[in-house]
């Protein structure tokens, strides 16, 4: 089985998504091929900063003038995945001055908006900033939900005519002629929108052009084409605390340093990070030690952080690239900026190019410079619209309603669901029929919102999780994994909705596992007993093949007749025959939702 | 006048009310110390002794697999006699609110989570809907409820081979409540009947959509609160079958109403209950307690006594506590062994043989809790429930009779030798 599109795009990051949409709303036949789900590589683990271009002001300033640029754009395209924190450059006493005035200046040249606050102007927006520190600048950073984005981008470019393949790994890069003409993808498990093939089945994908948009991966796929693509995956950790100790992105005035940034997202804020070489971008030590260094390093600037409660740690890896002729030997030197990688013009090697380096917040830059130069190859005459036109949920929203009227749930709740939502709001939980409890109380997520996201991705309910943050508070899914199982049913059947709970079960123990200690060492052991106790849901026959003696068991004070108590009486085994007009309505309500 | 008791209980779960019932039977004056709300109604209400020995389970008579358990186990160190009187003291407090007490072995009930686990003890609201019974089942859910899915249930008790037949359906709930009505406010519509719920309940199911010719109907445990039999039986006698209850997660029915029960066996029992204030130290002399000291909004205030139980709970109930270094018990700081890398403490896998499970203070034979050396910390102090340690209740489905053992026998050793 063969299939052929003008372009085909590896890689469902937000790089990937972004170059998907922005070449399906010009008209090009597009296919995208995602090893994961959407987000399943660096994407869905950075620590959700959107850069006012602050950071790298003084030393990448070129990507500083990129970062102020697109920052600026997201917010009006992506309104309802952006939450404008501002930011802070928090100078402690042992900061350099001359440091400070560079960054100051840095910011002005690259036409960020910075201003100096006084210390007490500082801690009067952000009060657990420590007592001693000297000053801060106060710049345009915030907070941007990377799931959110690249789903809403994959949505647009289906919406314009893509396709997207999740759980579709590319096995080999196809060459005919010294010419790249395709490639071989292997399908893996997966159910939802986005995935088409079957399990194991490996199918040829042929495109006029393929562009390797796969980050930390790309030397990967770049050997499979035969090139080299000298990616430096590097790795960050990112620890999550229970709130939000701070509302503005709070960095560390100084330069290039670990642990020096706290980002507050959604209910939570994230320490990071950072910045160590790995060679395998998939396989690499997640130590305690870093987990330690965010919270006694940050501790300086937010002193409450060191007996704050965090929720888990999660590492990502940056796809950091740089000509090799530059030879930078510590990874936090290389640049940030990005680079296309035409394989004609670099290695005799037409039909590709790989998109290596930048940054989530310059994605959109990245995709709109990669889809001109795949349009000049293709001798496609179309302009690029992506920075004018809003991704789907960011169109038109007004937030001045009230929701818990409208939808008929609890204030706080219907907020939350509106800002995750944007504009499609409406048509969640609008449109939904029948009851709509919450199902994750953390995250205020409710049923309507859950499904919307099981017909999004499937019956796979990390990817549910990443759709609408549910699992992701503080219980880290103790009370609502088997909620979210349930709400499979009945689109699927029981047997997927439990290997479902067991898969989200497990990812969600990975990160909590750097966290075990106080407050969420305790939270553990009561999610332990509620699933292993309560639920035995770690001794559940079910799960094995060793049948149970079931006669072996007590039967009940009585015994067997304990059972037989209560026979049915004709009458009510007669109406028990008879389908009821509202429960059969419920059932269909369920499976067309 | 100060505070002064032969014996004080530190602790209002089922080990510090069973300690304090077992210490009050020795003739002794007693005091339990209880300060926040109990973790039952976090649990089933159910009573478990033992289920799993490392992950091999159910097991169906626990009293032959306690030898099978590590050394360090409580219940190795109390023995199968202080299970026996330890479930004596739990069945005089429940009476006929509970069934299981005709036999040793283990009950299979099914749980929300579609699965069956064993259980020693069971409320007799549960006790027709056994699993280890066989009696064609159908569950009932309801459309608003996110905790039980009953076709899912259903399914998931078919695969798992239990000797009967099945069915699950969804029905709304008579009474429209705001979308996250919990389960209490359910109950309560049943308890007072409120726009006839039972009967217009029972005309749902009749009318669901089944071709199971069902010998019993089950629902998440609901079915009212203080008229809860009244319910049940009216909903039988609508149906047909009998009717039973699935124990849920919090907020648990079952579990409070088993604080009540423990806390009515209190009061009859003449012990003394200071609620509300947390402990917070200890005064000692010549390798004893003279007295724990409790804060009362920012006063220090000595309760004094010859013999003290510690029954603070495990890591839920904060008995034990942690931070990046360190596990530690504190109020009398004792001694709580646990590897120094704290990724020692946990698995990779979610439901592992993970240490912290078992982390608690260690006792010596006469369960008093010891030091790095192995002696006793204090000559009367002793400890039981969840603050022991060797024990990973949660695997074994152990958590009720642990307390249970243990409480019987530290009550009952305080009081003797309070009272000797």
């Amino acid at each position: 089985m063969s299939k052929r599109s003008r372009v085909l795009v590896i890689g469902g990051g937000s790089t990937g998504c972004g170059i998907a949409r922005d070449l399906a709303m010009r008209g090009v036949d597009v296919t995208l091929v995602e090893k994961g789900n959407l987000t399943h590589g660096t994407t869905g683990r950075m620590h959700g900063l959107l850069h006012s271009g602050g950071r790298y002001a003084v030393s990448d300033q070129a990507s500083a003038e990129e970062c102020i640029q697109e920052n600026r754009v997201l917010r009006r395209i992506a309104s309802h995945c952006v939450e404008m924190t501002g930011g802070l450059f928090v100078q402690r006493p042992e900061d350099a001055d001359e440091y400070f005035e560079q960054k100051l200046d840095g910011c002005r040249e690259c036409g960020i908006p910075a201003e100096v606050l006084s210390a007490a102007e500082a801690r009067e927006i952000e009060p657990y900033l420590a007592e001693d520190i000297e000053r801060a600048i106060r710049v345009p950073d915030g907070a941007i939900d990377p799931f959110r984005l690249c789903v809403a981008n994959a949505a647009d470019a289906v919406e314009h005519g893509a396709r997207v393949e999740t759980h579709s790994e590319v096995t080999d890069v196809l060459v005919e002629d010294g010419e790249v003409v395709g490639v071989e993808v292997e399908h893996a498990a997966g159910s939802g929108k986005y995935v088409h093939g079957h399990p194991g089945e490996t199918e040829k994908l042929y495109a006029d052009y393929v562009v390797n948009a796969t980050g930390a991966w790309a030397g990967q796929i770049g050997e499979m084409a035969g090139v080299e693509v000298a990616v430096r995956p590097s790795k960050g950790v990112m620890t999550i605390m229970n709130v939000r100790q701070v509302d503005t992105v709070i960095n560390r005035c100084r330069p290039k340093g670990d642990a020096d940034i706290v980002v507050p997202h959604e209910t939570t804020c994230i320490l990071g990070t950072t910045d160590e070489e790995v060679e395998d971008p998939e396989d690499y030590p997640e130590e305690g030690w870093e987990v330690d260094l965010m919270i006694d390093t940050l501790s300086e600037l937010v002193p409450i952080l060191d007996e704050a409660r965090t929720i888990r740690s999660f590492w990502g890896v940056r796809p950091l690239y740089e000509p090799p002729e530059v030879g930078s030997e510590d990874p936090t030197d290389i640049t940030r900026d990005f680079f296309l990688l035409d394989h004609d013009e670099r290695d005799g090697l037409p039909g590709m190019a790989s998109i290596v380096g930048g940054k989530l917040t310059t994605y959109r830059m990245m995709a709109e410079q990669i889809s001109d130069h795949v349009c000049e190859k293709l001798g496609v005459d179309a302009e690029c619209h992506t920075a004018e036109e809003p991704l789907p949920g960011s169109e038109d929203f007004s937030v001045l309603r009230e929701w818990m009227d409208e939808f008929g749930l609890r204030s706080p709740i219907g907020k939350r669901s509106a800002q995750r939502l944007g504009s499609r709001t409406d048509e969640v939980l609008g449109e939904w029929d029948g009851p709509n409890p919450t199902v994750c109380e953390c995250e205020a997520v409710t049923r309507a919102e859950i499904n919307d996201a099981i017909d999004d991705a499937g019956s796979e309910l990390n990817a549910v999780r990443l759709r609408t943050r549910a699992s992701m508070g503080n219980c880290q899914g103790a009370f609502c994994c088997h909620r979210m199982a349930n709400e499979l049913s009945p689109e699927y059947d029981e047997s997927v909705a439990r290997k479902a709970l067991d898969d989200l079960y497990q990812e969600r123990w990975k990160g909590e596992r750097h966290a075990l200690w106080g407050e969420q060492l305790s939270q553990a052991m009561l999610k332990h007993l509620l699933h292993a106790t309560t639920m035995n849901r770690d001794g559940d026959p079910a799960k094995t093949d060793e049948p149970v003696d079931f006669t072996a068991f007590d039967a009940g004070p009585d015994g067997e007749a304990a059972a037989g108590n209560g026979q049915r009486s004709e009458d009510a085994v007669a109406d028990g025959g008879i389908t009821d007009e509202t429960n059969a309505g419920e059932g269909a309500a369920d499976a067309d939702s | 006048m100060p505070i002064r008791e032969d014996v004080l209980v530190v602790g209002g779960g089922i080990a510090g009310s069973t300690a304090a019932l077992a210490a009050s039977e020795t003739g002794a004056t007693v005091r339990l110390l209880s300060h926040k709300k109990s973790t039952l109604r976090q649990a089933s209400g159910l009573v478990d002794v033992l289920g799993a020995v490392d992950g091999d389970g159910p097991i169906a008579n626990p009293f032959e697999a306690i030898e099978r358990l590590p050394d360090d186990h409580p219940y190795r160190v109390v023995g199968a006699e202080s299970i026996h009187e330890g479930l004596r003291f739990f069945d005089d407090v429940a009476g006929d609110v509970y069934a299981g007490g005709h036999t040793d072995h283990n009950a299979l009930v099914l749980t929300h989570g579609g699965t069956i686990k064993p259980t020693a003890r069971y409320p007799d609201s549960v006790a027709p809907g056994l699993a280890s019974a066989a009696a064609d089942t159908l569950l009932v859910g309801f459309a608003g409820l996110t905790d039980f899915d009953a076709p899912v249930a259903a399914d998931h008790l078919a695969a798992t081979g239990v000797p009967f037949e099945v069915d699950g359906v969804t029905v709304r709930f008579p009474i429209e409540f705001r979308d996250d009505a919990r389960t209490t406010r359910l109950a309560k519509a049943l308890d007072a009947d409120e726009d006839h719920a039972r009967k217009r309940l029972a005309g749902a199911i009749a009318d669901a959509d089944t071709d199971l010719d069902y010998d019993r109907v089950g629902f998440p445990a609901m079915l009212g609160d203080d008229h809860a039999a009244a319910v049940r039986d009216e909903l039988a006698d609508r149906l047909g079958a009998a009717v039973f209850e699935i124990p849920t997660g919090p907020p648990s029915l079952l579990g409070m109403q088993l604080e009540d029960l423990l806390f009515d066996a209190l009061d009859e029992a003449g012990v003394r209950i200071s609620a509300g204030n947390p402990a917070v130290g200890y005064e000692a002399a010549d390798g004893r307690l003279e007295s724990v000291t409790v804060d009362r909004r920012g006063q220090n205030v000595p309760y004094h006594a010859a013999e003290v139980v510690l029954a603070t709970g495990g890591l839920v109930g904060k008995g034990i506590d942690s931070d990046r270094e360190s596990v530690t018990e504190p109020i009398f700081d004792c001694h709580v062994p646990h590897p120094s890398d704290r990724y020692a403490w946990s698995e990779d896998e979610a439901f592992g043989d993970h240490a912290f499970a078992r982390f608690g203070v260690v006792p010596d034979d006469d369960l008093r809790p010891t030091d790095e050396a192995a002696e006793p910390h204090f000559e009367n102090l002793r400890a039981a429930g969840g603050v022991l340690g060797g024990a990973d209740v949660a695997r074994e489905k152990s958590a009720a009779g642990v307390s249970l053992a243990t409480g019987a026998y530290a009550g009952r050793r305080a009081g003797e030798e309070a009272t000797r």
